[in-house]
């Protein structure tokens, strides 16, 4: 296996140009199916459960959520773009094969696509954040717009998974138990829905290590109105994540494409 | 002064060689064809020239440039139309060629000067806007092409560009191809179409089992390897004929399935006597390069 670091060059922006320009013709149907879901669950359980609720982490549960809400719905955003429309672009159409006969090599093909799913995950994320302002969640505006590099930082980390993924399936199928195994574990786990002080200290250990706990950390103190204790530590781990995974996807990538 | 060369190139996957010792050189100009069954390694030779895969043995140089080292600076002087299509099924023609000339770094000005003429070359002006999905087979095929000529390429890759087609469609694509030849364009095309070879090639090179196993002009390699006409035999009485008379009255007799393939420089005596018999069916032709072809790489199936 050819575990050479990844090459970078600016030669990226055109597959990122490339998606962009498809999400424009389709850009109605993915907004609602991007955010329709983490958005009814925020609004449905937060308004729904907070009033049978006292105050979640001293604050109204709808504020509570709406924190976890960014993060979850930009990680499922990044998540699905890499997984289902990669998977497409990668296997099915064989637009991937296409460019790799132009002057790109593929880590620029897979950092074009790397940066293009948190772009548009950062929008899911965006999504919510208006939400948040519309209702007037936050405590400082200011504060809040801070969540606007975290949730591009969150789609790199889970995109650069989500792309791990991708050059191991052999289907559309094989994505469901990332579903299963990973991203619901997450929702779940990592303080969306409650703070995960809440958890059996064993599950508290494996919250711990998990990114989207280290992207609650960040995003949460910040609607709250104050600066995330170790925010730098925990956009490390994000980064990190992120990192590793578009590296280790590269390596699966060149294994699978060109041998 | 080679436009590409290639020596000694050898490529293996675990136990298996798919590409054995080749030597290929493209003079400026020229249409070189790789004739080949399916698994003769074609397509690992086109991937090997394009620097996609390392070779385990030999070296490349296209367009002056050491392959795989300087790949991405041969592949911006270098069009290939692949043997799937892989249009953009989400964009209209126009939006593919944008798309696909980005990925040279060609700027909007450049692409809108350039695209146009790659339109009209590919008979698509009138369905610029039309997407990909509402196109025939045919007319993808020709975008695929034009796709391939939005970097002005000095050289262009065809992998098995008519496979699929339908007799007119191919022609047109044909048309295309003579064409570009004929602006001075320097071609490599592989393709299992023995005539597609004959009428584009100027050489060809024969592989199976990843060896180069013959090589020339068309012409040459058919008066090299066989007698210049083919009469096919088949009928009730076909066996029996050729049992009794088919030693004598050809060259080289072959047999596949019910029909019996017999090769000869005497092909009108022979219609005259095979007409006279009874139950017997035939039809003569002269020879081509298929059939040097099924001589060199033999009749069974490649699957």
């Amino acid at each position: 296996m050819n575990f050479a670091p990844p090459r970078f060059s600016l030669r990226f922006v055109p597959v990122w140009r490339r998606n962009f320009l498809v999400w424009k013709k389709l850009a109605l149907p993915s907004v609602l199916g991007n955010l329709a879901d983490p958005m009814l669950y925020m609004l449905g359980l937060g308004y729904g459960l907070g009033r049978l609720l006292p105050d979640v982490g001293g604050v109204p549960y709808l504020t509570f959520l709406a924190a976890g809400t960014v993060c979850y719905s930009t990680m499922n955003s990044a998540t699905f773009e890499t997984l289902y429309s990669g998977f497409s672009r990668m296997h099915v159409q064989k637009t991937w094969e296409a460019i790799l006969n132009t002057p790109l090599n593929l880590d620029d093909l897979l950092m074009g696509e790397w940066v293009w799913a948190a772009s548009k995950s950062l929008l899911s994320g965006l999504a919510i954040l208006l939400v948040i302002w519309l209702l007037q969640l936050q405590e400082s505006w200011l504060l809040t717009l801070w969540i606007v590099p975290v949730a591009f930082l969150i789609g790199l980390t889970f995109s650069g998974l989500g792309l791990i993924m991708t050059a191991l399936s052999p289907s559309y199928d094989f994505f469901m138990y990332y579903f299963t195994l990973a991203i619901t574990p997450m929702v779940l786990l990592c303080g969306v829905f409650y703070p995960t002080d809440q958890l059996p200290a064993f599950l508290q250990h494996v919250a711990a290590v998990l990114p989207l706990t280290h992207a609650i950390d960040i995003v949460r103190p910040l609607v709250l109105g104050h600066i995330p204790p170790g925010w730098a530590w925990h956009a490390l781990v994000l980064f990190a994540y992120g990192a590793l995974g578009f590296w280790l996807a590269l390596v699966l990538t060149r294994r699978r494409l060109l041998r | 002064m080679a436009i590409l060369s290639a020596r000694g190139l050898g490529k293996r996957y675990g136990a298996a060689e798919v590409v054995k010792n080749l030597d290929l050189d493209l003079a400026p100009g020229q249409c070189l064809g790789l004739l080949g069954p399916n698994g003769a390694g074609k397509t690992t030779t086109l991937r090997l020239l394009l620097g996609l895969i390392e070779p385990d043995a030999g070296s490349v140089r296209v367009l002056g440039l050491p392959v795989p080292h300087a790949a991405r600076e041969a592949r911006i002087r270098i069009g290939v139309v692949p043997q799937m299509d892989n249009l953009d099924p989400d964009f209209t023609v126009r939006e593919n060629l944008v798309a696909y000339g980005r990925y040279f770094g060609l700027d909007a000005a450049t692409l809108a000067a350039r695209i146009p003429a790659l339109l009209d070359f590919a008979g698509l002006t009138a369905r610029a806007d039309a997407r990909v999905p509402t196109l025939s087979g045919g007319m993808k095929r020709r975008l695929t092409l034009a796709r391939a000529l939005v970097n002005d390429p000095d050289l262009l890759f065809l992998d098995e560009p008519t496979t699929g087609l339908d007799p007119q469609a191919r022609h047109v694509i044909w048309q295309g191809l003579r064409r570009l030849l004929g602006e001075g364009k320097t071609m490599l095309l592989t393709t299992h179409f023995m005539e597609e070879a004959e009428r584009l090639c100027d050489r060809v090179v024969v592989l199976d089992h990843g060896r180069k196993i013959a090589e020339g002009a068309p012409r040459e390699l058919i008066a090299q390897f066989i007698e210049p006409t083919v009469v096919e035999i088949h009928g009730d009485a076909a066996e029996a004929w050729a049992e009794a008379r088919g030693r004598g009255a050809c060259e080289r007799l072959e047999q596949a399935g019910e029909t019996w393939f017999c090769y000869t420089r005497e092909g009108a005596a022979l219609a005259d006597s095979l007409a006279a018999e009874p139950g017997l069916r035939f039809l003569q032709r002269p020879s081509n390069l298929e059939d040097v072809f099924l001589k060199l790489t033999g009749r069974e199936l490649r699957d």
